[in-house]
């Protein structure tokens, strides 16, 4: 009730285009508890476009300022945190959370405040799902950001034995499921189907498992820590098979390496939405605003700062259009079929949300270095190892 | 073959839990107090350990030469900085002051290494040998001998010196320990001190076979009170007992199975051996029998 109260009282979707001020943006981040690495990550990626689009003249001609609310990684501070945003902090726009969990529920709180909710960091199913029609995910969603792999895959190998394990995660699962019914309805046998919670910290008997099934490829749903450390189990039982990949934890760079050795990088694949390298619209802009921010190697960034500046030139490029802050307006452009210009390349939304534009790349592992391998003809992809290097070959 | 492979996981890594379990059983029975702070002081040894072997090449075995008394000095400091001064309702207050101490410690080590992911990776953490086919990795198999040869150790302090006959006096009966002349507030500090210190070499393992940063310090405490309370508050070997029986009893569930109910398994038996043991395996009654 006093919810309703005080958005009754002003805290209504802003409209106003004249105003002089700063555009306040209200965004979740989540600097501690599990996800407190791709928190931080993204938190950088907003700042990385909004220190980017103030230099540039800002939106509307007003400079931006994102109102940060830190959630501990909890679906519950989350929920806590963008109501705060919106009837408290009357901020214009909010803008995703990291993770499918913690999108979900904010999307339903934006929703309910007549706010528009572009992410890029959300692309679970389970957030289409909801019928909202406030949500908006930049990214390529779940089910799809496999499928590049699959098909290369399909196309270029005998149908063989293939071994899934899967963090349960509204994103991650819905991930490895998509290239499972793609690979299951070519021809290929799924031998191990391995879930496991996030709390998991020892993964040596689901290694095991995959191990024991000798598969020759094996693709895992991991986050970082769990994608390390099979890696690790596999090298000790001494497995290799020919393909690997791996939904995360390869794409983190330096720490990817130290974590595996290098010598065992080689032929590893992850796919993702970005990578350092591409000619996307802005993208060489963000990286080197971003290294003169944060400091590191362009390798070192993050998927999530590109999924989080994408997020805002989506806004930047349809508030800059509609020349207002509607809310209302705004939605109802999203819906309009547009296509908007991203560091991760073209956006249009279907209309529960889903960029209907992505097109997933996948990384591979060669000689050190982290390369677009796939799809074979976008952009300059380096030729793909179709088979893995033992363990401690190099790449 | 994969099942038995699963026990000799689940008893390998069950070793270096009982570890860092040890500890908090071992606060808790001197002092009464849970050690909210063990899962980031496990995480804190992880990093002292990687930092030391990052910058200065220390081998991360060799490094609890210098992390586990320092971490036995930051225990110490903590009990006369912390839990002494508390006048009443020590045991809640205490509750809290713990969680306190976590949560601070975890923004220092945020500060410190940031929540990038970090692992130790020394050459021989990949590599294992085999008897017969089975699989034994060199990492779990050091770091279950170690468990074993420290937890002998703090059995001996306990039951064959003079400081643990204190130390087990003050754990009957504080009020008739101080009658007969001992300083029971040195016994609590030097007992958070070992505990603290087994976190150290706990964190060190877990460092070699886990990336992590301050956030890893959730799931562990979790873990490690599950263990305590499955074992018995204040029993070491309770915790040993109930470390690998968590362990193995997950891991044969998860590839006989599936992993996500490997957790809940072993949770339904915890439940169910507390509604017969409420004091767990080897509660408090059995360790001051012995």
């Amino acid at each position: 009730m006093l919810a309703l109260a005080a958005a009754a009282c002003g805290s209504s979707p802003s409209s106003s285009g004249t105003s002089h001020g700063p555009i306040t943006i209200g965004v979740s981040v989540s600097l501690s508890g599990d996800f407190s690495g791709d928190g931080l990550a993204t938190k950088q990626g907003y700042e990385t476009w909004a220190a980017y689009q103030n230099a540039h003249g800002g939106i509307l001609g007003r400079k931006i300022q994102i109102d940060f609310l830190s959630d501990g990684s909890s679906p519950t501070q989350v929920v806590t945190n963008y109501q705060k945003l919106i009837t408290v902090n009357h901020v214009n726009f909010v803008m995703g959370p990291y993770s499918t969990l913690l999108t979900k529920p904010s999307s339903v709180i934006a929703n309910r405040y007549g706010y528009v909710m572009i992410e890029g960091i959300g692309g679970g199913p389970s957030v289409f799902q909801q019928g909202l029609h406030n949500v908006f995910d930049v990214s390529a969603s779940a089910k799809y950001q496999l499928i590049t792999f699959a098909k290369w895959l399909v196309a270029t190998h005998k149908p063989e034995d293939v071994a899934y394990a899967s963090m349960t995660d509204p994103f991650l699962q819905p991930m490895l499921d998509g290239a499972r019914a793609y690979l299951s309805a070519h021809g290929f046998t799924s031998v191990v189907y391995k879930l496991y919670p996030l709390e998991t910290t020892d993964y040596t008997p689901i290694a095991s498992a995959i191990a024991a099934s000798k598969a020759p490829v094996v693709v895992l749903g991991t986050m970082p820590p769990d994608g390390y450390a099979f890696i690790q189990d596999f090298i000790q039982d001494k497995y290799n098979p020919k393909v690997l990949i791996e939904a995360s934890g390869p794409d983190q760079g330096t720490a990817f390496v130290k974590a595996v050795g290098a010598n065992n990088t080689g032929g590893i694949m992850v796919p993702n939405t970005w990578y350092p390298g591409s000619t996307f619209y802005q993208n060489s802009a963000m990286v080197a605003l971003y290294l003169k921010m944060f400091g590191g190697t362009a390798n070192d960034i993050s998927a999530d700062v590109a999924e989080a500046f994408s997020a805002g030139q989506v806004l930047t490029q349809a508030v800059d259009h509609l020349k207002s802050t509607s809310n209302s307006a705004l939605e109802h452009y999203l819906h309009s079929n547009v296509t908007f210009q991203t560091v991760q390349g073209p956006v249009k939304f279907l209309p529960d949300g889903e960029n209907e534009a992505a097109t997933p790349f996948v990384f591979q592992w060669q000689k050190g270095t982290l390369v677009d391998v796939l799809p074979a003809g976008a952009g300059h992809p380096v030729p793909i190892l179709a088979v893995k290097p033992v363990w401690g070959a190099g790449g | 073959m994969l099942v038995l492979q699963a026990i000799i996981d689940g008893i390998l890594v069950g070793g270096f839990y009982a570890l860092m379990a040890g500890g908090l059983t071992l606060v808790f029975g001197v002092m009464e107090i849970v050690n909210f702070a063990q899962g980031i002081m496990v995480v804190l040894g992880a990093y002292l350990s990687y930092a030391l072997f990052s910058h200065l090449s220390i081998d991360p075995f060799l490094s609890l030469v210098i992390t586990m008394p320092g971490m036995f000095l930051i225990g110490v400091a903590v009990y006369w900085s912390m839990i002494k001064p508390i006048k009443q309702d020590r045991v809640i207050m205490s509750l809290l002051v713990m969680f306190a101490v976590g949560t601070i410690a975890e923004g220092i080590l945020d500060l410190v290494f940031t929540s990038n992911l970090v692992q130790i990776s020394t050459p021989y953490v990949n590599n294992s040998f085999t008897i017969g086919s089975l699989i034994f990795p060199d990492i779990y198999v050091y770091a279950f001998l170690m468990s074993v040869v420290l937890l002998a150790g703090v059995y001996y302090l306990l039951y064959r010196t003079r400081f643990g006959r204190s130390l087990r006096a003050s754990m009957q009966n504080p009020t008739a320990a101080r009658l007969v002349g001992i300083n029971t507030d040195w016994v609590s500090a030097y007992t958070l001190g070992i505990g603290v210190a087994m976190a150290a070499a706990g964190g060190m393992v877990f460092g070699l076979t886990n990336s992590f940063d301050a956030a890893s310090s959730y799931d562990l405490i979790s873990r490690l009170l599950a263990i305590v309370i499955f074992g018995g508050f204040g029993s070491l070997s309770g915790a040993l007992i109930a470390s690998v029986l968590m362990l193995v009893i997950q891991d044969v569930v998860a590839v006989v199975w599936s992993p996500t109910w490997g957790q809940t398994t072993f949770y339904v038996i915890l439940i169910l051996i507390l509604l017969v043991r409420p004091q767990g395996l080897l509660g408090r009654k059995a360790v001051r029998a012995q």
